[in-house]
């Protein structure tokens, strides 16, 4: 097997006296598209943006175990964070563009990176935005505020947003959840194209789209891994009770 | 259900009337003050120093006295009121430390504006060997004016969402980049208007002022901000408590330059208050 991309060993994590993660280990693959998935509550949105250190914004949370990126501890004293972030991006559950235009937004990362190099920014707003599929529909509109974009599009801006720092990893928390069918069915062909370049870790919003873009799949019950495989294996054979209880829509 | 309908119009009519009692005095008093001040109103009487025991001539000094304190008032109060704030909202953890922070903010704002002065007095004037100067007054007026500046920028800071926050980290920036390119700008109307409404104080106080800084009569300019100054609010009540014989109108007329400084400031800060809320994104 390849070198995973990120390794997650026995890591806790709780908020005051809460535990939210207890000691899941797991390792995820590169340029594939994993899945965490399970009832609310059961720490993968907490998971996610402990990849990217996001959490450290958070007062009165605590952590423990390792998560290796590229071999490398993330939380080691040696890292700098907002390094960690430009390689680990992140979409978040509801579209949030920030104040100011199509163009600003996109580039927002690189400005804060120090790329001044006009050409090269213009190069990188067209691939990223192409890359989310939004190209075509704002390519006339870019200095347009992206808050007049619909729900659909600001989301895929948010993409386009994170891909423009060009990510090894790519975070997204229930990034369709307040899309209708048809700017979910985009945001999913995007990540489809993406996984060929990034390796791709989702919360999806449903077990129909868990089953429909998973590459390994793992599900969360209440901060506990229950069990980690091949999507197609675990949609369609899962080992564990819980899992095929929930798969099933036996609760949930 | 007549009787219902006519206790309806009747709580109407009385809230009403109870609204239009606040609104009342703040006309009158401006009514009176332009109606009787307008005459005094020329270009000498703004542009002149004062002479004949300040019976004749114009307010310039005083005029320049309170521009000169206002901003003076700014350039302390602005850096370390905005500084401060962004370090209390953004950075700062809750401890017992911010809060007593806190809490002595909210007090500074509840103490009557005489032992400000008095507190200058003892402080500026005396202690530090300012003198009484534009230097002690401008201090002691920034000391009056952090709370006023602190509480409203906060509240500015406050009012931005999180997220916004949370989505400039998560694209790499610092915690000041954030600040300095989200958060600052959305919050910038509401900074702006707490300065203003401030200062504004700042330049219709009297008490603080009386003994650090402001002169009886001093029919000259102040040369360095070692020097006193006469300032408007004061000069007000000297010739309106302290000059016999002193013309009416000439009073008036004070009042109005003082009242059109003051309100045209408000105007400022309303101008731009509804301008930025017209443009925010969210």
């Amino acid at each position: 097997m390849v070198d995973p991309k990120i390794h997650i060993e026995k890591v806790s994590y709780a908020y005051g006296e809460n535990w939210i993660l207890r000691d899941v280990t797991l390792d995820i693959a590169p340029n594939s598209v994993t899945v965490f998935f399970g009832p609310s509550g059961g720490g993968k949105t907490s998971l996610l943006r402990l990849i990217n250190r996001l959490n450290d914004l958070v007062e009165g949370t605590r952590m423990k175990g390792r998560i290796l990126l590229d071999g490398q501890d993330i939380y080691s004293s040696e890292t700098h964070v907002p390094s960690l972030r430009r390689r680990v991006g992140m979409v978040f559950a509801l579209p949030l563009p920030l104040p100011g235009t199509v163009r600003e937004n996109v580039l927002y990362g690189l400005k804060l990176a120090g790329v001044r190099d006009r050409s090269r920014l213009d190069e990188i707003l067209e691939r990223s935005l192409s890359q989310a599929a939004l190209w075509d529909e704002v390519k006339d509109r870019l200095d347009d505020l992206a808050a007049a974009l619909s729900g659909g599009q600001q989301q895929r801006l948010c993409i386009a947003r994170s891909l423009a720092l060009e990510p090894d990893v790519l975070l997204l928390d229930e990034p369709t959840s307040g899309l209708d069918p048809i700017s979910t069915r985009k945001v999913e062909d995007s990540l489809f194209a993406l996984k060929q370049h990034y390796t791709v870790i989702i919360v999806p919003h449903s077990i129909q789209q868990a089953g429909r873009i998973a590459d390994q799949a793992a599900f969360f019950l209440m901060g506990e891994l229950v069990e980690y495989a091949p999507g197609t294996e675990l949609f369609t054979l899962p080992r564990e009770k819980r899992t095929e209880d929930y798969v099933t829509g036996r609760f949930g | 259900m007549m009787n219902r309908y006519w206790v309806q119009r009747l709580g109407f009519t009385l809230l009403s009337l109870i609204s239009l009692a606040v609104v009342a005095p703040i006309l009158v008093v401006i009514g009176i003050i332009v109606v009787k001040g307008l005459g005094a109103i020329s270009w000498e009487f703004i542009t002149a120093m004062p002479f004949d025991g300040m019976k004749q001539g114009g307010i310039f000094p005083a005029l320049v006295g309170t521009l000169l304190l206002t901003l003076g008032t700014a350039l302390v109060a602005i850096p370390i009121g905005v500084g401060g704030t962004i370090y209390l909202a953004e950075y700062a953890r809750d401890t017992w430390v911010t809060r007593c922070i806190r809490l002595a903010i909210v007090n500074l704002s509840g103490i009557p504006s005489i032992v400000y002065g008095l507190f200058g007095l003892g402080m500026f004037v005396l202690f530090l060997r300012m003198g009484t100067s534009i230097l002690a007054g401008a201090l002691t007026l920034a000391i009056m004016t952090l709370p006023v500046i602190i509480s409203t920028a906060e509240e500015a800071l406050r009012a931005v969402p999180t997220e916004f926050r949370t989505v400039s980290a998560s694209l790499g920036g610092t915690r000041w980049q954030g600040i300095r390119y989200i958060i600052l700008p959305q919050a910038l109307p509401g900074i702006i208007t707490g300065i203003i409404l401030g200062l504004l104080r700042a330049a219709g106080e009297t008490a603080p002022i009386l003994f650090t800084v402001a002169a009886f009569f001093l029919p000259r300019l102040p040369q360095s901000p070692f020097d006193p100054t006469m300032a408007l609010p004061y000069h007000l009540y000297v010739i309106s408590t302290q000059v016999p014989g002193m013309p009416l109108q000439i009073q008036h007329g004070t009042a109005l330059v003082l009242l059109a400084l003051v309100l045209s400031m408000n105007l400022v800060a309303t101008i731009i208050r509804s301008y930025f809320r017209r443009r925010r994104q969210w």
